[in-house]
């Protein structure tokens, strides 16, 4: 195999600044590698360029400098709608159609790929099941009808949907209460690895980076500060990570 | 008062049909306006140039007052003259503002995050805009529609002017030999007709509102 093979995802040197190139760099010389299966965490603060890189990734966003290579192929390479189609995206308010029910928010990718209607209605409860959610009670709600947990698990089985080889997520379960978010992170944690999805997981929360990476990296000012496993990254001596590491003290501390 | 319904049961057919042709520039005028507004709207989503163009352009007909813009038209070839296709040109011209601005208002005004996860599922722009956009914005679309309606259904009896007919003719009549029960024969109608749109519209516009 080769190293692009083994690795789904990669950056190259990548820089990005919007606007092509006029205002300040919000990626910075970045160069990472995310093998296949990983679930990789970025962590850092607001604004420290954590949701830019996600974007990178499916074209949301153009490097302008450097590659990020999916699947081996550069981003700039491939059709745009086609590399989006192939990885699912995941963001905190789940961003659900609210003028669709659950069931056509979830079978909407495949039905933009064509799928038959009786394999998109397999398909949609297979993954309602997936994410804890009875079709029979849900799949005709509409996104209103739900709490902010149900909403979620619904973002959740609608990226999933097309069985795409990546798993993009942007602090998807930062809105909800700390009950429901404790909940939702221990099922997508057994989640994660029955699917062996290759995940690239975004939050400011470092419990909640510990508790699902396979891999933490730590960004501040767009760029990485930090790269670690999570069983090493707490005896790193980065200022950042001991900020950070700080922040667990003063919530009564996993460390 | 008994003068007035004496008055309107005695020309009872003159206002019908004076009321049907008022129905009849309103309706072309809106249908019109709505074939030009909506399209242009949707086209003007992602334009900012034709955007600010063309809602520009379109408020500069609404500040025109509409007599004025009436008498503009008269001698413009094709589509001036005395009657009904000048009227009908004009009260397009006038309905076209408040709908184009409207769908694209409704067509924008979107929870960003709805629109960022149809980006980043893979629709194209087409679809973002016919199976996302449209259908969360289609009831500011109508409420564009609606506002449009009941502006054209006034302004339309200021038609009558270049002798287009409609519920106007009662009014300058009225206002010419200073008999309130001709011009109330004009007036109440077109108020009726007014009052009848704004309310089934707005019911329409509730029902397709998106919560």
């Amino acid at each position: 195999m080769t190293i692009a093979e083994q690795n789904l995802i990669e950056f190259r040197g990548v820089s990005w600044r919007p606007n092509s190139g006029a205002d300040a760099a919000i990626i910075d010389d970045v160069s990472l590698e995310v093998p296949r299966g990983e679930t990789l965490v970025l962590l850092g603060r607001s604004g420290s360029g954590k949701t830019s890189l996600l974007k990178l990734i499916n074209g949301m966003h153009w490097p302008s400098k450097g590659q990020v290579m999916v699947e081996g192929r550069a981003t700039r390479e491939w059709d745009a709608i086609r590399l989006r189609r192939g990885i699912g995206y995941v963001i905190q308010e789940a961003g659900l159609f609210p003028h669709f029910t659950v069931a056509e928010n979830v079978g909407l990718v495949p039905g933009l790929e064509n799928w038959t209607k009786e394999k998109i209605a397999t398909r949609v409860k297979e993954m309602l099941q997936l994410v804890g959610l009875q079709p029979e009670e849900f799949a005709q709600r509409r996104p209103r009808e739900l709490s902010g947990g149900q909403r979620q698990r619904v973002g959740v089985a609608r990226a999933l949907a097309a069985d795409p080889p990546i798993l993009l997520m942007d602090e998807p379960f930062g809105a909800l209460d700390p009950v429901t978010r404790a909940e939702l992170q221990r099922e997508f944690q057994s989640l994660a690895r029955r699917l062996e999805k290759t995940i690239v997981f975004v939050t400011h929360d470092l419990r909640e980076a510990l508790l699902l990476a396979s891999h933490i990296i730590l960004l501040e000012k767009g760029r990485i500060v930090a790269s670690a496993g999570p069983e090493e990254f707490l005896r790193l001596q980065h200022p950042e990570v001991l900020a950070f590491a700080a922040s667990l003290d003063v919530r009564g501390g996993a460390a | 008062m008994t003068g007035l319904w004496r008055f309107m049961a005695q020309h009872q057919e003159e206002i019908r049909s004076a009321t049907l042709e008022h129905v009849e520039l309103v309706l072309i005028a809106m249908a019109a306006a709505i074939l030009i507004g909506v399209p242009l709207g949707m086209l003007i989503v992602r334009r900012a140039k034709l955007r600010a163009l063309a809602l520009g352009i379109a408020g500069i007909f609404q500040t025109i007052p509409s007599l004025a813009l009436f008498g503009f038209l008269i001698p413009i070839p094709f589509i001036g003259g005395i009657g009904k296709r000048t009227a009908i040109v004009a009260l397009t011209l006038y309905a076209l503002l408040p709908i184009l601005r409207n769908t694209y208002v409704g067509l924008t005004e979107i929870d960003p995050a709805v629109l960022e996860s149809a980006e980043a599922m893979g629709m194209t722009q087409a679809q973002i805009l016919f199976r996302v956009r449209f259908p969360l914005g289609r009831a500011v679309i109508l409420a564009g529609v609606r506002t449009a309606t009941i502006i054209t259904i006034g302004v339309a009896t200021i038609a009558a002017a270049i002798g287009a007919g409609g519920l106007g003719t009662f009014i300058f009549r009225g206002v010419a030999l200073v008999n309130d029960s001709l011009l109330l024969a004009g007036a109440i109608p077109a108020a009726l007709l007014a009052i009848v749109a704004d309310f089934l519209l707005g019911r329409l516009e509730r029902r397709l509102r998106v919560t």
